[in-house]
């Protein structure tokens, strides 16, 4: 598996660090529910999953990366800070 | 149709013509008191045991596949009760238990191996976890006991003893842990359900489950819709899309876990051994193959094969724990779907929909939990009450943070474990 940083090119799946499902955080003051959310459920589909990779040995960028769970294929990769994944809910 | 040493010498002097199948084909009737979904190993011990210990027999276990075709036949066969915390120390205890059983249980041959479990330890830290857990594995009435290095050479002489920056200090031996054969566990428990009257249904994938006013009805499957009492999830990696399918989202991601195998050789590993470099695991087959794995590749998959670089490090693993074996050549490797808690640790418990049973978040120990697992999934299904080697295996558990099992101590997230 070797996913394109949109900074450095394409590199090997060992240069990244796996966070897991790409979620909007909740507000600080989200009831209990949110927290639990976001913290432990997962959709966890068979298909395309829009993932947090971090470009550990690499530039240090987190990546909102899209990926065929079902087949590893990676479909779309870009910086996190540009994906709207920063607010709150 | 039982099986005995004499059965075997009179089918042998009679060309072999007098075997059976080991079950029915039945067509699924239109409706059961419990449907479970999925025909793996828990799944079909959970049949077994609602026959035989709480004579429920208007049973249908629904396979989208054939029998045993998932993670009870892809895993690496290890059976052990070796857990420090309390919720997974009791349930282990109590499934080891009923692995020692489990062949005159029923009347099947499941190679049962005995041959125990040694977990190497390399630093202090190291030895003193193992020390603490030994305790703790004691405290539980199992059997655990501390080898010194001297010992470890003794029963394990292949291993490198010269590695510096894995020094081999000692290891935590449990005796009954061991190995068995995994396709029989699962044909043996399929067989007797089957021999108690359960329908064992394969190609019937379910499609969806019906629920009316908070209650479940039955399921819609690719051979109709059957109704259903109480329809209880067995869908291992695939826990999570059986779950949506009655609108619940679970606390588990499905992750790929690997194994191999080598070609066959002849007999060196005696004992199941792990090194704690890493987290390789290994042990010999009756074929002589070495059956090793190591860590997940640590991302969301159903591809059910994972990537280069894992196999890069648990070849690594394997050559700096075994240097004598490092010219053995890999025969197969081949991935498993992992339904991933965020503890590390199982959920056996009511969905919050009525009559809808959950058995998921097996992480990498769902083959030694088989039969444990079975009987106190049985138990949940028929009383509705948990079975006492199961009460703190709660799906509320991580909504509450109380009584989280994260036995590798790294921390209840997803990625961790």
């Amino acid at each position: 598996m070797r996913i394109t940083c949109p900074l450095c090119g394409e590199r090997d799946r060992r240069e990244f660090y796996y966070k897991g499902a790409a979620l909007v955080r909740p507000a600080e003051g989200a009831d209990l529910d949110a927290w639990h959310e976001y913290v432990n459920l997962r959709e966890n589909p068979a298909g395309p999953l829009d993932e947090l990779w971090y470009h550990e040995m690499g530039c240090n960028a987190w990546l909102k990366v899209t990926r065929n769970t079902a087949t590893h294929e990676i479909l779309d990769v870009q910086l996190a800070s540009e994906a709207g994944l920063g607010g709150e809910k | 149709m039982r099986f005995s040493g004499w059965r075997v010498l009179r089918e042998g002097l009679t060309g072999n013509k007098g075997w059976k199948p080991h079950w029915r084909d039945p067509e699924p009737k239109s409706e059961y008191d419990v449907v479970i979904i999925g025909g793996g190993g828990h799944g079909l011990a959970t049949a077994y045991y609602l026959a035989k210990e709480h004579g429920i027999t208007n049973v249908a276990v629904l396979e989208k596949g054939y029998l045993g075709g998932g993670n009870v036949g892809r895993n690496t066969t290890i059976v052990r009760a070796n857990y420090y915390l309390p919720g997974n120390s009791e349930f282990y205890s109590h499934s080891l238990k009923l692995w020692e059983t489990m062949e005159q249980d029923l009347n099947y041959n499941a190679m049962m191996s005995q041959r125990g479990i040694i977990n190497l330890f390399h630093n202090d830290g190291q030895r003193d976890a193992a020390v603490r857990r030994g305790n703790s594995i004691v405290n539980q009435g199992d059997d655990a006991e501390i080898l010194s290095r001297e010992r470890v050479r003794e029963l394990a002489p292949f291993l490198n003893f010269e590695s510096n920056r894995f020094p081999i200090m000692g290891g935590l031996m449990q005796r009954r842990a061991g190995t068995a054969r995994h396709d029989a566990v699962a044909w043996g428990y399929a067989r007797g359900a089957d021999m108690r009257g359960v329908d064992l249904i394969q190609n019937c994938e379910v499609t969806g489950i019906d629920v009316e006013n908070g209650k479940v009805v039955g399921v819609q499957t690719a051979r109709g819709p059957i109704r259903a009492k109480k329809v209880a999830l067995a869908a291992a990696g695939r826990s999570g899309q059986v779950a949506a399918m009655a609108g619940l989202t679970l606390p588990i991601e499905s992750h790929v876990l690997q194994a191999f195998v080598s070609e066959g050789l002849k007999p060196i590993v005696d004992h199941v051994i792990t090194f704690a470099e890493g987290h390789l695991y290994i042990s010999q087959s009756d074929k002589g193959g070495m059956v090793f794995g190591s860590y997940l590749d640590f991302y969301s998959s159903y591809a059910a094969r994972g990537n280069l670089p894992m196999v890069e490090h648990t070849m690594e693993s394997f050559v700096a724990m075994v240097p004598a074996l490092s010219k053995a050549r890999l025969l197969r490797s081949w991935g498993g779907i992992m339904d991933m808690t965020p503890d590390g640790s199982p959920i056996i418990d009511h969905s919050p929909i009525d009559g809808l049973y959950l058995n998921c978040g097996w992480c990498y120990g769902g083959f030694k939990a088989t039969p444990g697992s079975g009987s106190v999934y049985a138990h949940l299904i028929a009383t509705d009450r948990p079975h006492g080697a199961a009460t703190k295996l709660k799906l509320d558990r991580f909504r509450s943070g109380v009584g989280l099992m994260d036995e590798e101590g790294t921390g209840a997230q997803h990625n961790l474990h």
